[in-house]
Parts: C-alpha cells; structure tokens; sequence
C-alpha cells in the first residue's frame, strides 16, 4: 500500500529539448480558463435564471432574441469551448487518477475526447447557424415577427 | 482557529497520535478538494446534456420549447438550484487554489481563504436560491 512519493521540492525532469510540456500548459489552462468562465458562467445564469421571471421566461422566441445578436453568440461560444476543455481536461485527471486497467483508461479517454470534439462542433454549429426564421420550421410554429412564407 | 497554518507541510507538534494535517490531507485542504471534484464531475455531465437540449433551437420551436417545459418543473427546479450551488462552490474555490498557486502568501492564507469560499458560497446561495425557488414555484405574471 505504501508508495513513495518525490519530495514536493524535487526538480521536474526536464522534457527534452524542443518538447512541449502538455501537462504544464494544461495546468496553465485550468487556471486562465477558470478565472474566464467564472465571468461567462455568472453572466450566463444571471441573464437567464435572475433576471425578470428567470427560468419560466426562457423560450424558443427567447434564444432566437438573444442570438439575433453577435454578442450573445460570441459569449456562447467562448462559453461553450472554454467550459467543454476545462471540463474534460479536468475528467483526464479524475480518470488517471482512478482508472487503473490500461485498458479502462484508454476507452475512458477516449470517450472523453470523442465527447468534447463532438459537442464543441455541435454546439458552435448550432449557434452561427441558427436561423429563428427558417423556412424548415412549420408555420404553426414561426415566430410573429418572421415574414410569412 | 487552532492550528492556523503556518507550513504546508505536515508538522508533529501536538501529541496526538493522529498525524497534524497538510494543505492536502485531512481538514479543509482535502475537504474543498473532494467537493472541487465531486462539483465538477456534475457541471461537466450537466454541460453534456445542455449543449444537446440547446441544440433543438435548430430542429424546430416545438423540440425546444418541449424540452424547456422540462426544466421548468418543480423537482428539475430543485435540481438547477443544487446545480448553480456546486458551480458557486466550485467558482470560488478555483480562485482560492488559483491564488495558493500564484500569490506568494496564498498557501499560507489557504485556510482563511477555505472560510472566505464558504461565506461567500453561503451569501451566493441565500442570494440566489429564493429567487430562483420562487420563479420556479409561482406562475409568471
Ligand atoms: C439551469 C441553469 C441554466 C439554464 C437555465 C441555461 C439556459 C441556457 C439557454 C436558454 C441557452 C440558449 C442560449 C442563451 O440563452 O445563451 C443556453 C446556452 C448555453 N449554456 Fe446554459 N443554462 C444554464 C446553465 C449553464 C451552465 C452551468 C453552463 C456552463 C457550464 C452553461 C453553458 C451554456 C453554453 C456553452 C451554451 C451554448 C450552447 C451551444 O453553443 O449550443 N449553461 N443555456
Ligand atoms: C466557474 C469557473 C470555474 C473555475 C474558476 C474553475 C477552476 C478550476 C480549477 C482551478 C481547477 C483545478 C485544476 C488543477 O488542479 O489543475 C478545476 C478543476 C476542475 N474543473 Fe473547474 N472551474 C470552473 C468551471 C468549471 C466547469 C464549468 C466545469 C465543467 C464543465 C469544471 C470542471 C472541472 C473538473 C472536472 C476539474 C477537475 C477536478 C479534479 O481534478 O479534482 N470546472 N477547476
């Protein structure tokens, strides 16, 4: 049971000339993303929970009014590939640190990753082409301010 | 508060057999740690399902506004309360280890920082928490 661990004082061994040290930038990552995210999220909740009747007042007619500016967008974006990285790189750790079959680890990793790049493109796909008026939507259910079809 | 840290490292000084804490192991250090991670394995499944329900904003008005209705239900609403609660938590706690990272005197004030996380998680949630009940069980005007 008893492992040992370096001194926490040890020097790192240098990667070797010319490498990137992933794992620094990861950790340099975690920390510049979270000091971001902790204004996105904020502002994200406060906007759509907070203000006016919060939650009860979200809707399509809603999203479609927030994205018909490039604001809202862009925060969304940034939003959405600053949390989805922070948060998988995060779940790498918590995998490292729990799953010990090699084999477990690797498709847990490998999840994660699919997962992320998945979403990310879904997600930012979503936001630049949405279109509240679009002609695939039924009439019954077109916004008022949409010129009729 | 007794034993106020004064090295990160652990130190034999009491006479209990029980070895004195560290920044990591027993006490506050380990316990923002556990609930750092626990918080954050439930945003990052939550922000799974999040980019899916907003992504029917590009089926149709009907697809979102169904799965909307969902989240507007009293047990989901108790659930959004719990949810913006561990992210408040995981928030403030990010900072204070950003700042034991970087600030020359955090590890140092670590532990008064831990307190300061827990005030200010605790005046976020009475902030927070009876607005949003109350949107979510009272009919809009
Ligand atoms: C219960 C709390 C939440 C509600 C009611 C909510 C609601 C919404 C709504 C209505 C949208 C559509 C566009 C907009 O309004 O900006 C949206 C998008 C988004 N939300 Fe949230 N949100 C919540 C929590 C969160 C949290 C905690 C995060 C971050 C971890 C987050 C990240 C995002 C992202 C990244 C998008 C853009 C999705 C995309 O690119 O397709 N949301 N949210
Ligand atoms: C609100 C702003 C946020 C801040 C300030 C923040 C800050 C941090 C920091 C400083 C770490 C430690 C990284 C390390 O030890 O190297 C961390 C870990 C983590 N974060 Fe966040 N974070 C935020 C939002 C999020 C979101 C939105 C998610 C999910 C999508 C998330 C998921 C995680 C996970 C899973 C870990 C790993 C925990 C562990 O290793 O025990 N965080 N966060």
């Amino acid at each position: 049971m008893s492992a040992i661990i370096d001194s926490p004082r040890q020097p790192q061994q240098r990667a070797s000339k010319g490498r990137v040290n992933w794992e620094k930038w990861g950790w340099i990552y975690m920390r510049a993303s979270g000091v971001l995210l902790i204004i996105l999220i904020f502002g994200h909740l406060f906007v759509n929970l907070v203000q006016g009747d919060g939650i009860k007042a979200i809707d399509f007619a809603f999203v479609a009014g927030k994205y018909a500016s490039p604001f809202w967008q862009v925060w969304d974006v940034v939003m959405l590939w600053l949390a989805m990285i922070h948060g998988s790189n995060g779940m790498r750790t918590i995998v490292n640190d729990y799953a010990s079959n090699p084999l477990v680890r690797r498709i847990l990793l490998g999840a994660l990753f699919v997962a992320a790049v998945v979403l990310i493109v879904l997600g930012t796909l979503v936001v630049f082409t949405f279109d509240p008026c679009s002609t695939l939507i039924p009439a019954d259910q077109a916004l008022s301010f949409c010129p009729a079809p | 508060m007794p034993n106020e840290a004064v090295s990160t490292l652990a130190t034999a000084r009491s006479s209990s057999k029980r070895p004195a804490g560290t920044l990591y192991r027993g006490n506050t250090g380990m316990w923002s740690w556990v609930l750092h991670r626990i918080t954050g394995v439930a945003i990052y499944f939550f922000l799974l399902v999040h980019v899916l329900d907003t992504a029917m904003i590009r089926v149709s008005p009907g697809a979102y506004d169904a799965v909307m209705s969902t989240y507007k239900n009293p047990l989901m609403g108790l659930g959004e309360t719990a949810l913006v609660i561990a992210i408040m938590f995981h928030a403030f706690n990010g900072l204070r280890i950003i700042l034991i990272d970087f600030w020359s005197k955090g590890a140092k004030y670590q532990r008064l920082m831990f307190w300061i996380v827990i005030a200010l998680w605790v005046i976020g949630t009475a902030g927070f928490a009876p607005i949003h009940l109350h949107n979510v069980f009272t009919e809009p005007h």
